[in-house]
């Protein structure tokens, strides 16, 4: 059925495309535009905005014989269906016949376009949603420009606070009803719905609904216009200053793919961004807020060595002197790219150090936040950091110092004190702390080298499907920080011997694709990732239970 | 290579010099019987004509209202980037809360103004307006860049034909809706 083709005779042309597809992804998938408002591809067709209407026909029979009807000339008698039918709530058959860009398809388009803007209150210059709004863009592109509305407006609900997080605007709902389907089909419990009828039709919230879904923005990406706005982006910045980077989520395994949308080095708002075989066109509400923890107060903002702030070359010929003296000891953690891991682990082979990792585990939503809380677990794997799944706090580190057998800690972002390790511990070995912000233990820390955030850089995570997504570099990062790549490549290049300077991840890539044989095709990696083979890690007993476009048996 | 440029031989009067001097002379003693047309400036301050675009302002309502709603169009089209605007909240408690936004702070960097006027036409409120102080300066260059304040003093109040908000303030109270 998937890959089953039919022809469809769009404005005129025939155009193979999928059996079973909508009129208007059938129209979207050769390049026509067919515009929509309550439509939307992940959620059920409701047809209720009329926006996409379009005229088809299909071949005429004879009444009596059922033979397919001919012109004169051979071609094939069509006979159309006499009004407007919805492209989206209509599928495709055999030999239609789809009319888009006719007169009479434009005076429709213009005629919705002039209903629902009746009793919109036109109030973009306050409306958050403007740049992105597609009744906005629709008015401009297809709308008649000038209103003959002279009654009074409609006056409804404005500024209600939804959930804590969203701000209602009844007045500029088009009533597609694409958040009361969310909310159903996804969340599974109703929260917005109608109330009043006909042109007083509002948009409401259930009374005394709770409301705590941690998926409840996600309406505010559906919707078409700005009657449903995010709290936390409210007035903060229009759209169109914006740049959009595209990343992923790094609060679970789940590898939400994402959107950070920044401005001049401050990230403004996360939205998500369409995979199909991740995370649809969804997000959990809390990885919208992720960078809040790095625009934190404690950013580590400059290197130290017992204390005293110092260069960051000094800092880390200095770390590289410890490394030498040999009883050395790695805390890695999986919010590190593959590419570092890979060189973590070049590192720890050639300062012969063991490498320690904790697992961070929180309860499972059975969508789109996994059990295991870090991005790249499955990354530690690959790069043969790890081949069991990691304890929950550094007890064998602990051990392993009060053995006298590690004289060094060279710790990535974890805080071991947090994890398990006693302070008598602590004061035992030379820690030499990295890391993008403060923790328990980098105030007295030997050394310690301030890193940069995963929007600060270029990488590639692997989710709990193995597939490797690349998440690239939204804002700049401050001054005196260290790439980790950089930081590992120096220790090593200093450390191998070998000449590896300032390497891109992509390059890290390339060398990785020749030494790690699932990792042979990752060298570029496409927008929408790439699924590895994870045969090899079929035994690891890994935390995450069933979810979306995930399942614990098929690993 | 050298270019060598001949110069022309003068001439026996022109040698002399006096006719030139003469009708030098001659042209001043014309403009002196003429109307003046130089202005003692700034003693004297010049008829600006209508539409001049000096330094943009910030205006305020009739009512006295701040007439901006932030909505930063200028600040996106203004093509030397001469603004920044931060947008704001209305507190609840204001009379104006129906209106939701406006500035936290408005910066004109006048040093990066070139007067183009497109902030005027992109503005969906006519908030901020070309008038006429053409007379821009200060002892730094941070004193240049005007903030919100300096802006509304500089603006002043312009009445608005359209009162768009009171309007839509009217509408709601006769439709017996929340504002
Ligand atoms: S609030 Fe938005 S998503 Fe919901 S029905 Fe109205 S326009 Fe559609
Ligand atoms: S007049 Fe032109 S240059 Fe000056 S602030 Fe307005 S848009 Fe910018
Ligand atoms: S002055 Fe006008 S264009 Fe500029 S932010 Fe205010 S309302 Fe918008
Ligand atoms: S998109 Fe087809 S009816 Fe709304």
């Amino acid at each position: 059925m998937e890959n089953e083709k039919v022809t469809v005779n769009i404005n005129g042309c025939n155009y193979e495309v999928g059996a079973g597809l909508n009129v208007l992804e059938a129209c979207r998938s050769v390049g026509v535009e067919v515009p929509f408002f309550c439509y939307h591809p992940k959620l059920k067709v409701a047809g209720s905005c009329r926006m996409c209407l379009v005229t088809i026909g299909t071949p005429a029979r004879d009444r009596a014989t059922g033979e397919l009807l001919k012109k004169e000339d051979g071609s094939p008698e069509i006979s159309w269906m006499p009004k407007p039918a919805i492209a989206c709530g209509t599928k495709v058959s055999q030999n239609m016949h789809v009319v888009t860009d006719s007169e009479f398809i434009k005076s429709c388009r213009e005629s919705v376009l002039e209903f629902l803007l009746l009793n919109h209150p036109l109030d973009c210059p306050i409306c958050d949603k403007a740049g992105e709004c597609k009744l906005q863009e629709y008015a401009n592109t297809f709308g008649r420009g000038e209103s003959r509305y002279i009654e009074n407006k409609n006056v409804k609900p404005k500024k209600v606070m939804v959930a804590g997080k969203i701000m209602m605007d009844s007045q500029r709902c088009i009533e597609c009803s694409r958040c009361i389907r969310f909310c159903r089909e996804f969340i599974g419990r109703s929260t917005f719905s109608f109330t009043k009828r006909g042109s007083k039709t509002e948009i409401s919230v259930y009374p005394n609904s709770d409301n705590d879904s941690n998926y409840l923005l996600n309406v505010v990406d559906g919707c078409p216009v700005g009657a449903l706005t995010e709290k936390a982006f409210r007035f903060k910045m229009r759209t169109w200053f914006l740049k959009v980077t595209d990343s992923i989520c790094g609060e679970s395994s789940a590898g939400i793919n994402v959107r950070v949308w920044s401005r001049n080095g401050k990230i403004y708002r996360i939205t998500p961004r369409r995979n199909d075989a991740v995370n649809d066109m969804w997000m959990t509400d809390s990885g919208r807020y992720i960078h809040y923890r790095f625009e934190a107060k404690n950013r580590m903002s400059v290197a130290r060595i017992d204390s005293s702030p110092c260069d960051l070359g000094y800092a880390a010929e200095r770390c590289l002197e410890i490394l030498k003296l040999g009883k050395v000891a790695i805390v890695a953690n999986a919010w590190q790219s593959v590419e570092e891991m890979f060189l973590m682990k070049r590192l720890a082979d050639a300062c012969g150090a063991k490498i320690y990792m904790i697992s961070h585990v929180g309860a499972d939503d059975g969508k789109l936040l996994s059990a295991d809380r870090t991005p790249n677990m499955r990354g530690a794997f690959l790069t043969g950091l790890l081949d069991s799944y990691p304890p929950k706090d550094f007890k064998g580190l602990g051990a392993a110092i009060d053995a006298g057998e590690v004289g060094t800690v060279l710790c990535f972002r974890e805080d071991l004190k947090d994890f398990g390790l006693e302070q008598k511990q602590l004061k035992a070995a030379n820690i030499i702390y990295c890391g993008a912000l403060e923790n328990n233990i980098s105030a007295s820390a030997k050394i310690c080298i301030p890193l940069r955030t995963e929007f600060e850089k270029n990488g590639s995570w692997v989710n709990r499907q193995f597939r490797i997504q690349k998440f690239n570099m939204a804002v700049q990062a401050p001054e005196n920080t260290f790439a980790d790549i950089d930081f590992l490549s120096f220790l090593l290049s200093e450390l191998e011997g070998s000449h590896f300077d300032a390497p891109s991840a992509e390059d890290v890539r390339a060398e990785m694709a020749k030494s790690i044989v699932a990792m042979k095709d990752a060298v570029h990696i496409p927008a929408s990732g790439l699924p590895l083979d994870s045969s090899q890690f079929a035994s690891v007993d890994f935390p995450e239970e069933d979810a979306m476009h995930y399942s614990r048996q098929k690993k | 290579m050298a270019i060598v440029v001949e110069r022309k031989k003068l001439g026996f009067f022109e040698r002399l010099y006096l006719p030139q001097i003469i009708s030098g002379l001659w042209i001043t003693l014309k403009n002196i019987f003429r109307p003046r047309v130089t202005l003692e400036y700034p003693d004297q301050a010049p008829v600006l004509p209508v539409g001049y675009r000096g330094a943009p302002t910030l205006v305020k309502d009739s009512e006295g209202r701040e007439k901006c709603v932030s909505c930063q169009l200028c600040e996106f089209v203004c093509p030397s980037k001469a603004i920044t605007v931060t947008p704001g909240e209305i507190p609840a408690d204001s009379q104006y809360a129906f209106i939701e936004k406006a500035p936290a702070e408005f910066k004109i960097d006048m040093l990066r103004c070139i007067y183009c006027g497109l902030c005027e036409e992109a503005c969906p409120e006519r908030a901020i307006v070309l008038q006429n102080n053409f007379s821009i300066n200060g002892a730094s260059r941070a004193e240049l860049i005007y903030n919100k304040t300096k802006l509304y003093a500089e603006g002043g109040v312009l009445p608005d034909k359209i009162m768009k908000w009171k309007r839509v303030k009217d509408n709601a109270e006769l439709e017996g809706g929340s504002h």
